[in-house]
């Protein structure tokens, strides 16, 4: 008997969940409409289609028990499942049931170590013998870090020289989980620069190295299998909610960057047509973008972007009428990148996912609000979902899923400072700190 | 050689005797030098002039053309500008374009390849380059390129083999861009053994061959002809001397005859390789 005919089938839907159409997006020939595609040079195409036939046999056919090992290693390394936990205070601030899928307390604090467990082990599987990354927030690293010592396999990081300042606490993490760090300097020093100088690497070495790319983006197979390893958010956290609750969220709400967490927190739910989906982009500090200094001061590719061919894919990009990349901004390093996932540009085309941009300001008033009345510190990323909630909590349904995709131990520096800037009413006092220091 | 592609000027460079194919960035530090610049690689005896028109994010570019990039897009080129450019150039070689996918894809009004292959023919560019985009992606600006009479040149790296080849193969037209490495670009100082391995896969097709990244002293190309290639494409040795000029305030014309000077001596070098090889096969 097959793997599917042996799944016990979900009561209160009928369907496994592998037989959705929209957890099979995207497998065949990496394309979500006219988005996806595999735009590199020539030296990489070897390696990506030994990489697409690899997550075919093990990660979509289990082979050698790939995806059973996966799960025990996520549940016993990771400490999955992450709770569906009621949000009290906001659930009666906004007049409707908030639940809060709880990321932030996977091993590493952030919802990063799904993908990169996922692929360090795929990679084992695959014989390479050593791992690159890159990283914005240091999230996406700090995970990779941590799954290369734990699956014993050398590992670099590529890191902005600009991300590696605002985020001190994971580049120490990095290393002392024994990788090694390098500083990317080209451009503004962001994750767009990292990305690219990580390409580079993996242009010379592809043929021992494995490439562990961070978010839902770059050639095929990399957007579909990034967002396979995260669908286990949406999987527990549509079965936790049917538990809960007695039946589906109306509403699913996670922020975006690349996109990771949000298609691991939408994955699930796309076949439910009930469920709106609700993408939360990096507003920065203002819609508007400067063509002539090449510079959007937000990182709303999906709600302000246009389709172009950037890392890999064609996506939706914040990009000039030339086609040149433009330099984005926001207060979080992990949504600070000018493209985004195609099967999300995909998934707004479609009106299926509706994106949203919130600015810093809103972002740092929401990291505030769930500090101080849930008890839960979430990363500035995370925290333009918060944004989010307060300015458009009048067009939520009654049931609402928040993806906290992380904590926010690695911004405390960057949101005090940022705070310190600002006028937020419910931002406690920190001048006796900051004057101090 | 066989009819191979759309460009007659580019069949003439290949059709006797070894091909020398600089690059240079448009635009890099200035208009005005780079053109000074270019030209002098004419005279040095360029048979076809890969020219660079800056995109932001170049993953295929070791550090050197990646300055060369920042210094030209900070200095204001734009498409538009690099077109100009290419009209304006008092050149013989045929003149190629190498560039990224974005930039082709979002010129003029129409998304898409064809405006910038209908622009780029009119300012009399005979083929493009575009090292982001792998044959299966290529379909789009193939016909663009078929349709306006440019070659579509594509590189073979030294991990392309089997199926691979023969896609690419199948589509490729003026000349095929050997890569002699792995890697990104930028000079070296050795010849790797990759390049033989690559021009031995390549041998059985009727395609001429240009070998590039690392190629930097005139002992390089002898060597690299000598193997069997049929061009030698140069680039980061030359932008070298381009970002010399900039850090040692030369002048224009002083860096012009330093790339005029490497120019003839990667010439002669492949000229060298190229009579060795003819005399092997006459005394064979
Ligand atoms: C906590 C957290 N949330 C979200 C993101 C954004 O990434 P993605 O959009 O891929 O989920 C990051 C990236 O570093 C992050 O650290």
């Amino acid at each position: 008997m097959s793997e599917t005919d042996t799944r016990t089938t979900d009561a209160t839907d009928g369907a496994a969940p592998s037989r959705r159409p929209g957890r099979e997006r995207g497998r065949g020939d990496g394309k979500f409409g006219r988005y996806g595609g595999q735009y590199v040079p020539e030296a990489l195409m070897p390696a990506i289609e030994e990489l697409t036939d690899a997550y075919e046999r093990y990660v979509l056919n289990n082979e050698d028990g790939f995806m059973d090992e996966f799960r025990e290693r996520l549940a016993d390394f990771g400490g999955r499942p992450t709770p569906l936990q009621r949000a009290d205070r906001l659930s009666e601030r906004y007049d409707t049931e908030v639940y809060l899928k709880r990321e932030d307390l996977l091993h590493g604090g952030a919802h990063k170590l799904n993908n990169a467990l996922g692929q360090v082990l795929l990679a084992k599987y695959m014989g390479k013998e050593r791992i690159i990354a890159e990283t914005g927030a240091g999230q996406h690293g700090t995970a990779t870090a941590m799954a290369a010592a734990h699956l014993d396999m050398p590992c670099t990081i590529y890191m902005g020289e600009r991300d590696i300042n605002r985020q001190r606490p994971n580049v120490f993490r990095m290393k002392l989980n024994g990788s090694e760090v390098k500083p990317v300097t080209t451009g503004r020093g962001t994750l767009k620069e990292a990305i690219s100088e990580t390409m580079r690497d993996w242009a010379a070495t592809v043929e021992d190295t494995h490439y562990v790319i961070g978010s839902i983006v770059g050639p095929h197979p990399f957007p579909v299998m990034v967002r396979d390893f995260q669908a286990v958010i949406s999987e527990e956290a549509r079965e936790q909610a049917i538990e809960k609750t007695g039946g589906l969220p109306t509403d699913v709400v996670a922020c975006a960057g690349g996109g990771s967490n949000t298609m691991g927190a939408f994955a699930e739910f796309v076949d439910d047509e009930s469920v709106a989906l609700r993408a939360v982009e990096a507003g920065g500090s203002t819609l508007e973008v400067d063509e002539e200094a090449g510079v959007a001061p937000n990182s709303a590719s999906l709600f302000a972007g246009e389709e172009g061919v950037l890392h890999g894919a064609r996506t939706k990009l914040l990009q000039d009428s030339d086609g040149q990349i433009m330099e984005s901004h926001s207060v979080s390093s992990g949504l600070d990148y000018a493209g985004v996932g195609p099967e999300l540009a995909y998934l707004v085309d479609e009106g299926r996912v509706e994106p949203v941009a919130v600015d810093d300001d809103a972002a740092l008033e929401g990291f505030h609000r769930l500090s101080s009345t849930e008890g839960i510190i979430p990363a500035l990323e995370t925290a333009h979902a918060f944004g989010y909630l307060e300015e458009h909590h009048d067009e939520l349904g009654e049931r609402v899923v928040v993806n906290v995709s992380g904590r926010g131990d690695k911004d405390l520096d960057a949101a005090i400072e940022e705070t310190d800037q600002r006028d937020l009413p419910n931002a406690p006092d920190m001048s006796m700190f900051t004057e101090g220091i | 050689m066989a009819e191979t592609g759309n460009s007659d000027a580019i069949a003439a460079a290949f059709a006797d005797g070894p091909a020398y194919v600089p690059y240079l960035v448009v635009g890099d530090p200035d208009y005005e030098s780079s053109k000074a610049y270019v030209e002098a690689l004419d005279r040095g005896g360029a048979d076809v002039i890969e020219l660079g028109l800056p995109f932001s994010e170049p993953i295929a570019e070791g550090s050197t053309i990646q300055e060369a990039l920042v210094r030209s897009l900070d200095a204001g080129m734009t498409p538009e500008r690099f077109f100009e450019f290419a009209e304006e150039v008092d050149v013989d070689a045929a003149v190629v374009c190498m560039t990224y996918y974005n930039l082709i894809y979002q010129f003029g009004t129409d998304p898409g390849p064809r405006p910038f292959v209908e622009r780029a023919a009119a300012a009399g560019i005979q083929g493009l380059v575009v090292p982001d985009l792998p044959a299966e992606e290529a379909d789009p600006l193939r016909a663009a390129c078929d349709e306006f009479g440019l070659d579509l040149v594509f590189i073979v790296a030294p991990t392309t083999r089997g199926d691979r080849l023969d896609r690419i193969m199948e589509h490729v037209s003026g000349y095929v861009y050997v890569q002699a490495r792995l890697g990104t670009t930028g000079a070296r100082d050795d010849v790797s053994d990759q390049t033989t391995a690559s021009l031995d896969r390549l041998r059985e097709y009727d395609v001429p061959k240009a070998v590039g990244f690392g190629i930097s002293t005139g002992e390089h190309a002898e060597r690299i002809v000598a193997g069997g290639a049929d061009g030698i494409i140069v680039g980061s040795a030359l932008v070298d001397l381009v970002a010399e000029g900039v850090e040692d305030d030369l002048s224009a014309e002083v860096v012009a005859d330093r790339l005029e000077a490497l120019s003839r001596e990667l010439t002669d070098g492949a000229e060298r390789g190229y009579r060795s090889r003819t005399e092997t096969v006459e005394s064979a």
